[in-house]
């Protein structure tokens, strides 16, 4: 199923978003997600299913003013 | 100090993180200022990075408060969603919201604002709205349970100090009761001194500590800055006047020539 993370379009073989988050490297705890511009909870990435095309945003802490 | 959502902060200065030459720079920035909340953001980040997290673990070190920022939203769901993604990533209720409406001058679209900030307080989070010095968005922004106000100084970065001195004093007569944090346009310690003597409770500033020529000592000019600002305001200055007035006592003077 192809996906875009962040901008970029990946090839990933899970549904499932915090499988995808793993298929993609993402081990950092501290991240939060969000589905097509709708925030996703930590808790609830288990069970959020994803389909052709879906737009997932990963990010993380940065430097801000 | 200012208490901001019955959180009282040891010091009025809020400093930036971004734009500093190095990590550890910006560690001795804040030590050396002994500042008490920190702002922080958010961006994508790569795959296997783990420059996220090494930051976060950094101000973590620091123990300072942080106050996530939702820079560079120019809706009001991008600037929802940030603020949603950064509650859970920095477990603060605190949100500095951006909801930006034009990109040159970064001035706040304060329509969307009163939006996202009412979006958010209904949502429990604990809003700083970076605003204009305009009273009426003020207003709205009170009512929809903003607690904080945080007007702009400037354009964000321009280091123009306080562009309207006049609208700082008035919102701050108009809402005497609610924290006024100056926020954005800052760029010299007298600024912020000057925000502080009109009797606002803090300044929230980057650019002009992080991108001095010594970060660190300038953080700490402008923690003395503030610190010096808020003294003046609270032992009750004096009136300006148009003509001289001699301090020393004519009476008595000499007759010399």
């Amino acid at each position: 199923m192809r996906i875009i993370v962040n901008g970029e379009e990946r090839e990933v073989t899970s549904d499932l978003l915090d499988q995808v988050l793993v298929e993609c490297g993402y081990e950092n705890p501290s991240i939060a997600t969000a589905l097509n511009g709708t925030f996703v909870h930590r808790e609830l990435r288990t069970e959020t299913k994803l389909t052709e095309g879906d737009r997932i945003e990963v990010v993380a802490p940065i430097e801000g003013g | 100090m200012p208490t901001f959502y019955g959180t009282e902060i040891n010091n009025p200065l809020l400093l930036g993180t971004a734009q500093y030459p190095s990590p550890s720079v910006l560690a001795e920035s804040i030590k050396l200022s002994k500042v008490d909340v920190v702002t922080v953001s958010l961006r994508r980040e790569s795959g296997g990075s783990n420059a996220g997290q090494d930051f976060w673990n950094l101000i973590k070190e620091l123990g300072v408060r942080v106050l996530p920022n939702t820079a560079s939203c120019y809706s009001v769901k991008e600037a929802v969603t940030t603020a949603q993604m950064a509650r859970e990533v920095f477990a603060t209720n605190w949100i500095k919201l951006e909801v930006i409406g034009n990109a040159d001058t970064l001035q706040p679209d304060v329509y969307g604002l009163v939006e996202a900030a009412r979006e958010l307080t209904q949502d429990g989070f604990q809003v700083f709205p970076y605003t204009t010095e305009d009273l009426v968005v003020a207003d709205k922004l009170l009512q929809v349970g903003c607690e904080v106000l945080m007007p702009w100084g400037a354009p964000i970065g321009s280091a123009r100090g306080l562009n309207n001195e006049y609208g700082l004093r008035s919102l701050r007569a108009h809402f005497n009761e609610v924290p006024i944090v100056v926020d954005a346009g800052i760029g010299l310690p007298s600024h912020a001194a000057h925000a502080m003597e009109l009797g606002c409770d803090a300044v929230l500033l980057n650019t002009a500590v992080a991108k001095a020529g010594d970060p660190a000592a300038m953080a700490k000019a402008f923690s003395d800055a503030v610190s010096a600002g808020r003294q003046a305001f609270l032992s009750d200055p004096i009136e300006m006047s148009d003509m001289a007035c001699p301090s020393t006592p004519v009476i008595g003077k000499a007759f010399l020539s």
